[in-house]
């Protein structure tokens, strides 16, 4: 009896400490962004989507900022998808022994490796050999970035792809390739899809990256050897500046872009679910 | 439905007593000899020697892990596919020898077609699933392919529950109809030997009992290999029957004498079920 009695007592203990903890990282989350909706909805207007950034003193927006990171993201994707696809594609049906493994390996380094130092690679191999900043410098940072979480993503959907599928396309006198392209992509697209959009939306809320290599812009570009404007750059340089305005530019840009990036998030779990449940 | 059920089998049975002597008559179209299969090192199938005849229905028996599986996927060299496995000896199919490495293993696969244990549809419409084997071998017409889509599902005898809804995703379909759609994929391609691994144990009673009628259907064109656990569907189903032990054909014959007359006594212990 004694014995139980103190089972329960630590069974408590555990649960209020838990309960205690859980309840401080909620509250934490809760005051973020509460700062964040308080502080970006007053400063939020259709100016800050209609205007681009202005000199201090006269009300600008966030336009040219907006449309700069959705450009940079889109190409960076853009490069990075196809690769990454096919990377992934690679790892899991055709890469065997140590080569493989060492591609992992290094995909795996390139997923968690300081996003400030993908900024000074590109830079080192982008910026500074050639004209100097631009909006393509930017892209190539967000690609890096975006890369190995697609490698992932591909190779793990397609592990998870049961056996006996592709045993069956097999069994129909299919190539590698049409198992692979027809059936294999089709039952992990999803998840892959999924994988896809999280890095989508890291990518959109990276500042490091693109700080030396797309450097930012004050006014409109859409020249892709200039440097261009991006909503967390734009927000990391207004943040820090002595004018009233700017600050709360940075604030709405702040909220603009989280929820951009939960409305990602909320997309790649619709895109899953329906199928999550179809495959069992 | 269980008043079906057993009109179906006695039809199965009227129609087996009539075709008692089908595996003496019919030609070879498989022929294994001397066949060794390897896992790696440990051996799994000790020189299997057998004749699957023409447009019959050859079952395998044995109790799990005696390699009647590992010997189905010799015949299609589904084994290719994992490094580390390999196939010493002849089979020859129509006299070609299936297991030179001359003979590429998709073209084998189109001759030769397998079904699996669990359905296993693609994740794309009921109509893709029958056309993707369809076209990966032949340029077919619009009209042709709609016509062999029709023609396979009708053999598979899912035609009239799905020609409404071709387009939906074959994914949900029941267990049963799952299961008759990848029979219908695998005839579609008019393959001349069907290979059936285990093809009605994710099944229920009922889906069996038609699959089963498929099956003795669907020997009138093709010749057919089953697998199974279940030995009254061996009795039901086949003309022939072989036994499996420990990766050794202990006995081959007629089905009849197979369940009727054993020759081994490992043969009687195991259909009596004595073990296993």
């Amino acid at each position: 009896m004694k014995m139980l009695d103190r089972r329960l007592l630590t069974d408590r203990i555990v649960r209020i400490v838990a309960s205690i903890l859980a309840l401080l990282a909620l509250v934490l989350l809760a005051w973020i962004l509460w700062t964040l909706v308080w502080r970006g909805a007053t400063a939020l207007s259709l100016s800050v989507f209609t205007e681009p950034t202005m000199p201090p003193g006269r009300n600008g927006g966030l336009a040219n900022a907006v449309v700069g990171s959705l450009i940079q993201v889109a190409i960076g994707l853009a490069i990075a998808t196809p690769i990454g696809l096919l990377a992934g594609t690679w790892l899991a049906e055709v890469g065997r022994g140590r080569f493989a493994d060492a591609v992992r390996f290094v995909n795996d380094v390139l997923l968690s490796a300081p996003s400030i130092l993908i900024g000074l690679f590109v830079y080192e191999l982008l910026v500074k050999p050639f004209a100097g900043f631009s909006a393509i410098a930017g892209s190539a940072a967000l690609a890096v970035l975006i890369l190995p979480v697609v490698v992932r993503a591909t190779e793990d959907m397609l592990r998870l792809v049961p056996g006996s599928l592709r045993e069956a396309a097999f069994a129909l006198g299919a190539s590698h390739h049409s198992v692979v392209v027809h059936v294999l992509w089709r039952a992990a697209r999803a998840g892959i899809v999924t994988g896809i959009l999280l890095a989508v939306a890291r990518a959109a809320g990276e500042t490091a990256p693109l700080l030396f290599t797309s450097l930012g812009n004050l006014g409109w570009s859409f020249d892709l050897d200039k440097p261009m404007a991006s909503l967390p750059v734009t927000i990391y340089q207004y943040a820090g500046s002595p004018f009233d305005e700017w600050v709360a530019l940075a604030w709405a840009g702040a909220l603009v872009i989280t929820v951009g990036v939960l409305a990602l998030n909320i997309l790649s779990r619709v895109v899953l679910a329906p199928r999550g449940k179809a495959s069992k | 439905m269980n008043i079906e059920l057993s009109e179906m089998s006695e039809q199965l049975r009227q129609r087996r007593a009539a075709a008692i002597d089908d595996g003496r008559e019919a030609a070879t179209k498989i022929s294994i000899e001397a066949l060794d299969f390897f896992y790696g090192d440990s051996k799994a199938l000790h020189t299997i020697d057998m004749k699957i005849p023409e447009k019959r229905v050859t079952a395998m028996i044995g109790p799990s892990g005696c390699g009647k599986s590992t010997l189905l996927r010799v015949l299609n060299r589904m084994y290719d596919l994992y490094p580390g496995q390999k196939a010493v000896g002849k089979v020859l199919l129509d006299g070609e020898d299936i297991l030179s490495p001359d003979v590429p293993a998709a073209a084998l696969r189109r001759r030769v077609g397998m079904v699996f244990q669990k359905p296993t549809p693609f994740p794309m419409s009921i109509r893709d699933n029958i056309a993707f084997g369809i076209k990966l071998g032949e340029r077919v017409s619009k009209s042709e392919l709609d016509d062999r889509i029709e023609w396979s599902l009708t053999k598979a005898a899912l035609w009239n529950e799905v020609k409404d809804r071709l387009h939906s995703s074959a994914v949900g379909l029941s267990g049963g109809q799952q299961q008759r759609l990848c029979i219908a994929r695998t005839v579609a391609v008019k393959p001349e030997v069907v290979l059936l691994d285990e093809p009605t144990s994710a099944l229920d009673p009922i889906s069996t009992a038609r699959i089963e009628e498929l099956i003795d259907e669907l020997k009138s064109e093709f010749t057919i290999v089953i697998v199974t656990h279940n030995m009254q569907q061996a009795a039901r189903c086949s003309d022939m029957t072989g036994f499996f032990l420990l990766g050794k054909l202990i006995e081959f014959g007629q089905t009849s004498d197979i369940f009727t007359a054993p020759k081994d006594e490992r043969t009687q212990d195991y259909i009596t079920g004595r073990f296993g």
